[in-house]
């Protein structure tokens, strides 16, 4: 087993080229699923499934940042007036209070994984390098990971029946190379290595962001005290998690399995009792 | 961090979406399933109730209900079947037996109870005289779990108003399973020995209906995946069915208690017949309702970020 591999997906520095999706589909020879224009900014691609192991997520926010009413003439020259442009007004390329959100989401690899958890066949498992991963050839298609999972990332392949989903690129960590989207990326937002040095690298990065007053920065994912006991896969986002589609806080169904388990087994032996009891009855 | 930095630029209001998009996915699991919770409901109740009514020398009860439990459990393997696609993925399922997956040890339960019940009803419909043994005590104990575990199998997932109601579904379950029991025993056992079946059926009804108004307060904002729209529609058709199905078992209650079939008791045991058809039907609406409800609730990501907002600020 070698060490934990993992991804720091640093949204701060996304520009939403989409390079990691189209190197991701051709690594992996992912089918196409073309969808046509959705008019939600660029993406036009919708969500994480059996056919996008990464996909980038495009949102357009006009912030108010309190200077509207006092700018009858320019927001910009208000701005700078009120010095609120290094305050973090400078993140709003225009300074008009409009910013782009931009974030490549992938398979979070958690270290409580639901999917892996669920899978009654043993498709999926646990790599040596700390990845889950499904084998297409042990898949049964039951659809029991695509509800387990707390991030909606696993889905099924139309026609397929089965399911499919990031593998962080088991083949090329073999051959101990980085995953084809980390590859591709040009500036460098997602980062692929050992998860630990990641997340003191990610610690760094959010603090020299607070440091330039982007107080909003924050990491997702970076915790072992989470739902999930941590991501492999974590991120460094500059809103809540859900803005990104991503849930806020987490959790493992298996973590409920003790309830799940004794209310199910108390049901059966009421069941049981009650059907018992209706011929007691009937006797008398 | 600095002072300067802690000026929030983002105004925090109600929490956000992705363009109103989902976040956990919605099941993929075809109609065959809700379908498979009513059967694999009916065989596990059907087998209690067979194996209790062998014991309590209620041969023809015994026997009609054993017929039930082992068409319950036929039936069930060719849905799930069904559902994959292709017959030969079903055996994967028996490669491993996985204490995490309530699946894995659904379908090993699954396997259990058909062995156990088409040997006991075997037995019971060969030996009219049997008076119970180890078969059927067995198909009872893997029987009764075979009606809840499928409660376990939805609520142990990261669907919102599933998870959420872990502690109260094995007993909407549990009870739908008793009425469908029940029902098929008053629709096929025409004597005075299916009255245990009568009392279980009203029972069972009365019980799910408290069950499930106790899970749907619980749920709280998540209940609406279960009130409103289509699910709605469908489980208040099932409660309506039940309820009609339990006033029938009552109406006809005396129907079976002298031989003789004179008019007004053939009327009654149609009565009763029509109630056992009506808690079927009931109970398998149920289920549909169940799970549909999880669609709707999936597809709402409100559902998934509120009640996750709402155990952070708990916390």
């Amino acid at each position: 087993m070698s060490a934990r591999k993992g991804f720091f997906t640093d949204t701060s520095v996304c520009i939403g080229c989409k390079a990691c999706e189209v190197a991701c589909k051709e690594w992996n020879q992912v089918p196409p699923d073309p969808r046509g224009l959705t008019g939600n900014s660029y993406d036009n691609s919708g969500e994480l499934g059996a056919n996008r192991w990464r996909h980038v997520a495009f949102i357009e926010q006009k912030l108010s940042v309190g200077v509207e009413e006092a700018a009858p003439e320019s927001l910009v020259e208000e701005a700078a007036r009120q010095g609120l442009v290094a305050d973090g007004l400078d993140q709003h390329e225009d300074a008009d209070g409009f910013r782009w959100l931009m974030s490549s989401d992938v398979c979070k690899h958690c270290t409580e994984a639901g999917c892996l958890d669920a899978c009654p066949t043993g498709a999926l498992f646990r790599t040596e390098f700390g990845t889950v991963v499904v084998q297409p050839d042990i898949c049964n298609g039951c659809g029991y990971c695509v509800v387990s999972c707390p991030f909606g990332v696993i889905d099924q392949r139309q026609g397929d029946g089965r399911v499919w989903k990031c593998t962080m690129c088991y083949d090329r960590l073999k051959d101990e190379m980085e995953p084809a989207c980390a590859q591709a990326c040009p500036t460098d937002s997602i980062q692929f290595g050992d998860l630990d040095e990641l997340r003191e690298r990610a610690a760094r990065r959010v603090e020299l962001l607070h440091q330039r007053g982007r107080g909003e920065a924050r990491l997702y994912g970076d915790s072992e005290d989470d739902g999930v006991g941590g991501f492999g896969a974590f991120f460094l986002l500059l809103d809540e998690p859900e803005t990104y589609r991503l849930p806020p806080d987490p959790v493992v169904p298996t973590r409920r399995s003790p309830e799940v388990w004794a209310a199910a087994l108390g049901a059966a032996a009421t069941l049981v009792g009650g059907v018992a009891a209706s011929f007691l009855r009937g006797r008398r | 961090m600095s002072p300067k930095a802690e000026r929030s630029m983002v105004p925090r209001e109600r929490p956000t979406s992705y363009y109103g998009r989902p976040i956990v996915k919605r099941p993929v699991w075809k109609p065959e399933i809700p379908l498979y919770f009513f059967f694999g409901g009916l065989a596990g109740g059907s087998a209690t109730l067979a194996a209790a009514a062998t014991f309590a020398g209620r041969p023809r009860l015994a026997r009609r209900a054993w017929a039930g439990a082992f068409v319950g459990v036929t039936v069930s393997p060719v849905l799930l079947i069904r559902d994959l696609g292709q017959p030969r993925r079903f055996l994967y399922m028996l490669r491993v037996v996985k204490v995490t997956s309530p699946m894995s040890l659904g379908a090993w339960l699954l396997a259990a109870n058909g062995g156990a019940t088409t040997l006991a009803a075997g037995l019971n419909l060969l030996l009219p005289r049997r008076r119970g043994g180890l078969p059927e005590v067995g198909a009872a104990l893997v029987g009764a779990p075979l009606a809840t575990y499928t409660a376990a199998l939805i609520t142990n997932s990261a669907i919102p108003a599933w998870s959420e109601a872990r502690l109260e579904m094995p007993f909407v379950f549990a009870s739908s399973a008793a009425a469908s029991a029940a029902g098929a025993a008053m629709l096929t056992v025409p004597s005075a020995e299916a009255e245990p079946a009568r009392a279980l059926g009203i029972a069972a009804v009365a019980v799910e209906e408290v069950a499930s108004r106790v899970m749907l307060k619980r749920l709280g904002p998540l209940a609406k995946a279960y009130e409103e729209g289509e699910p709605g529609k469908i489980d208040r058709a099932a409660r309506a069915l039940s309820a009609a199905g339990a006033l029938a078992l009552a109406i006809g209650g005396r129907a079976g208690r002298r031989h003789g079939a004179s008019e007004a008791d053939r009327t009654r045991r149609a009565i009763s017949a029509t109630g056992g058809a009506l808690l079927l039907a009931g109970a398998c609406c149920k289920r549909w309702a169940v799970f549909k409800a999880g669609f709707a609730s999936a597809e709402d990501p409100a559902q998934t970020v509120d009640l996750q907002r709402a155990r952070m600020a708990g916390r």
